[in-house]
């Protein structure tokens, strides 16, 4: 009997090996990849150049491999070499691989020898899976609820229309009113009741006027007060404070420099070094937006506070640089965005942004307020000379690490017997540096 | 009867100053002629210039005073050519870090993150994919270079951002970052 366990093992054993090789076998063919490790790969080495349902540099990558299965009968083989070395695979004369290639202008696609099978796989699960649905768009199932509606804000609208009701409602009630005063007294005339006539007393107002001093007084104080509200009127006038107009395109710094944390020097990037501070060319939004076609659908969201449509926006942005988007080439038909000037000093005044923002190192938030938290820049400081003269007359100057100011400072703080030097005592507060 | 005319008359008058002043417009000016300047301002219309635009490009085969000519081709080859043989003209006494980092910190940071580990905050919010930390590509002084100047694939140039020392001062920060990732 023992035997018969002997003789039974070799075969049990190669039984045993054919199910292993099996099972093993079949989990390399399936490959089983996961989808999650898969997103972190495909963000950090293909990301750059393919997005999963719009061209980039390269073709869109959601279901590849199903895609080429069908389409060019291409398995998981071509797939590895080709993610590995894809020139090696396009120089060994492979046709398909020479037709894509040709087809997206020759662009070299990297070479990634470091990913494994396993990593391979995970990503191409990644690109097969599902895409997840939409943040509910609570406008969609309820079109009447609150933030909704077409481009204008709800709000304002809903307001005004029960202002109007309101209005209206009062209107009605006083002509009510009226009318019922009017038949009552009819009445009245029509029984023959005398309706009492007031006390023939003197009025008020004439008592008023009949005493003098009261009368010089009270003329006085509205005097006075008118003054005050003239020369109020009067001055604002040529100040722009709050100045906020509508741009051409809806940008928004609350997004950029806010929410992302743009440098504000990245777009306004000749502050550092001229007079003017610049608004960026369209090729400077471009190093974004080549990739960034369409905000995230939180943002989009967002902008339904504000009442607009921030895609449609970009799409105006796409327009005027010219930039088609389905081929990802640039179309060259261009037309200027015509920004809309906010802050702007007249003629007869110098300002210098280089002096202030990289000589005396002052944020841009001090002049121009909070603009990373606007929706919409408007002008934050009044521009006027009291304001420069004031900042002038408190802001010390910034001597550190600056050579042309050692020799100076010394002997203007001796002159002045005092420490730090202020931007006035410096000569700030000479005509001739603001106005020439 | 007549006295609440006049009422309405002086408040209809009144309403109608008070909305004008909206934010949306200009306020008034004394005396805009000395408001308004004679000689062009940066990005003015003007049809004295081609485009209705005071802003031009350079002419062609001009330089301006203080650039110099890179002439390197935007190709593959010419990013092969500048990885063999473009080597930075600053001397180990001419590298400024701080103005590097600054530099850096204000243009590629937000992509490349400040330490260059490819985790800025744009790709923390996943804005923009696909920046490369600096330790996994193979880099030299001259491809830093060139890829600033004309940019790569999906990345912009940065050429418009900075004169030809800053950007030199840039390509020797990289190279720092880069050999600290790799420590
Ligand atoms: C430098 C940019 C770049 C990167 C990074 C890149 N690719 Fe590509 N890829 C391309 C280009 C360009 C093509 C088109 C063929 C060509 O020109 O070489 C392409 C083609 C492909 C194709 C063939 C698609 C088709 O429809 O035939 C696949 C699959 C692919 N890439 C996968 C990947 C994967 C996976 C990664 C990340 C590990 C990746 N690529 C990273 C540029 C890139
Ligand atoms: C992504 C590019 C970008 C960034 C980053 C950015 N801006 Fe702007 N900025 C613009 C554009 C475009 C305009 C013109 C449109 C407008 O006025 O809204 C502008 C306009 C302005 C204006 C009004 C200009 C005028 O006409 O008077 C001010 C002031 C300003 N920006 C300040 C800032 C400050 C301060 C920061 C940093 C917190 C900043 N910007 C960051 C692009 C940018
Ligand atoms: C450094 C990268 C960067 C630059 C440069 C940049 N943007 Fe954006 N932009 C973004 C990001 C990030 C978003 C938000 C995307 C999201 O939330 O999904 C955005 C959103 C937008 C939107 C929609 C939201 C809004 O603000 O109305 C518009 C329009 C826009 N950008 C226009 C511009 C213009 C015009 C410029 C050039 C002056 C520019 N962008 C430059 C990164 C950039
Ligand atoms: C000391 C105050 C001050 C600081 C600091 C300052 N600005 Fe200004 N800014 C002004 C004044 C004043 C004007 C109007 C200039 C004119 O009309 O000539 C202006 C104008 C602008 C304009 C309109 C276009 C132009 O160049 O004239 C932009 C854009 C701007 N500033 C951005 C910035 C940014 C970005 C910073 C920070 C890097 C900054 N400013 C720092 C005072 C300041
Ligand atoms: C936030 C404070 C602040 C405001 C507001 C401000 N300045 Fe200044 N300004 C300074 C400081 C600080 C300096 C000294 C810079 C330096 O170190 O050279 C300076 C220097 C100057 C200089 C050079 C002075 C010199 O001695 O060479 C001029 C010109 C000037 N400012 C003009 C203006 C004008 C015009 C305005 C108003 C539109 C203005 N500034 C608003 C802080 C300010
Ligand atoms: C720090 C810079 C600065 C200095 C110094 C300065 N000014 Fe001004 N001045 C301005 C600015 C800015 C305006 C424009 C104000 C406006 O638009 O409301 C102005 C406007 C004026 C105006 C026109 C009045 C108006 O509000 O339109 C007169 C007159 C004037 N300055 C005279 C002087 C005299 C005289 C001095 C020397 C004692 C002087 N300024 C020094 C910045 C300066
Ligand atoms: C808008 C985001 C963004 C900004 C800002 C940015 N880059 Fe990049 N950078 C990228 C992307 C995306 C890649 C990958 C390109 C590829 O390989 O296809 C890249 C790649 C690189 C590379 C590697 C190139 C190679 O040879 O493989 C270097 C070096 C580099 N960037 C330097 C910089 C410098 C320096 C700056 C600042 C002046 C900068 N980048 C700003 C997005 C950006």
């Amino acid at each position: 009997m023992k035997h018969v366990i002997y003789r039974n093992l070799t075969s049990n054993i190669l039984r045993l090996g054919f199910i292993l090789l099996l099972t093993f076998s079949t989990t390399v063919l399936a490959q089983e990849g996961d989808p999650a490790k898969g997103k972190t790969l495909f963000n950090t080495n293909c990301a750059a150049c393919h997005k999963l349902d719009k061209k980039m540099t390269g073709p869109a990558l959601r279901n590849v491999e199903a895609r080429l299965a069908e389409d060019e009968g291409l398995d998981r083989e071509w797939l590895n070499k080709w993610i590995r070395n894809s020139s090696a695979l396009i120089k060994s004369g492979d046709t398909y691989a020479n037709k894509i290639w040709n087809e997206y202008n020759q662009t070299a696609m990297n070479a990634f020898p470091q990913l494994s099978d396993q990593d391979i796989s995970d990503i191409l699960a990644y690109t097969a899976a599902t895409p997840p649905p939409p943040p509910e768009d609570p406008c969609i199932a309820n079109p009447n609820g609150p933030n909704c509606g077409g481009g204008e804000p709800v709000d304002t609208l809903s307001n005004s229309i029960i202002l109007g009701a309101l209005a209206l409602l009062f209107g009605l009630l006083a002509m009510a009113l009226v009318l019922v005063n009017r038949t009552l007294k009819r009445f009245a005339d029509a029984k023959g009741i005398a309706v009492a006539e007031s006390d023939k007393g003197t009025p008020i107002w004439k008592a008023f006027i009949q005493n003098q001093f009261l009368v010089l007084v009270t003329s006085i104080a509205l005097l006075l007060a008118s003054g005050y509200f003239v020369y109020g009127y009067f001055m604002q006038v040529g100040v722009d404070q709050g100045y906020e107009p509508v741009q051409p395109i809806h940008y928004s710094h609350r997004i950029h420099a806010g929410d992302n944390k743009i440098d504000c020097k990245y777009c306004h990037s000749s502050a550092r070094v001229s007079k003017t501070s610049g608004i960026p060319s369209l090729n400077v939004c471009m190093n974004c937006h080549k990739s960034i076609g369409e905000v995230a659908a939180e943002t989009q969201l967002e902008g339904q506070e504000y009442g607009v449509d921030y895609n449609a926006e970009i799409q105006k942005l796409y327009k005027a640089v010219g930039w088609d988007e389905t081929n990802q080439k640039y179309t060259g038909e261009t037309s200027p965005v015509k920004w809309i000037r906010i802050h702007n000093l007249p003629d007869f005044a110098y300002f210098n942004h280089s002096q202030h923002v990289s000589v005396a190192g002052i944020e841009c938030q001090t002049c121009h307020g909070p603009v990373e938290e606007m929706e919409i820049v408007s002008q934050y400081a009044p521009l006027t000379m009291g304001w420069c003269i004031n900042c002038h007359r408190e802001t010390n100057v910034k001597i550190k690490d600056n050579a042309y100011y050692t020799k100076i400072h010394e002997q203007l703080s001796k002159k002045y017997g005092v420490e730090q030097l202020t931007a006035a005592q410096m000569g700030g507060l000479e005509c001739g540096k603001c106005h020439y | 009867m007549k006295t609440t005319l006049k009422i309405t008359v002086v408040l209809v008058m009144l309403f109608t100053i008070v909305s004008c002043n909206k934010k949306t417009r200009r306020n008034y000016q004394y005396m805009p002629n000395m408001y308004q300047p004679v000689g062009y301002e940066p990005y003015q219309e003007s049809d004295a210039f081609k485009g209705d635009m005071e802003a031009q490009l350079p002419v062609d085969g001009t330089i301006p005073r203080g650039y110099s000519l890179y002439e390197i081709e935007d190709t593959t080859e010419g990013y092969e050519e500048a990885k063999a043989g473009l080597e930075s003209p600053l001397d180990s006494s001419a590298v400024d870090y701080a103005r590097g980092k600054e530099l850096y910190d204000i243009y590629c940071g937000i992509c490349h993150g400040n330490k260059g580990d490819g985790q800025g905050t744009l790709m923390k919010r996943e804005k923009i994919l696909g920046v490369p930390s600096y330790d996994t590509r193979e880099l030299t002084a001259g491809s830093i270079y060139h890829v600033i100047y004309y940019g790569l694939n999906s990345m912009g140039s940065y050429a418009n951002f900075m004169s030809e020392e800053e950007r030199w001062q840039v390509v020797a920060y990289v190279e720092k970052l880069k050999a600290d990732l790799e420590k």
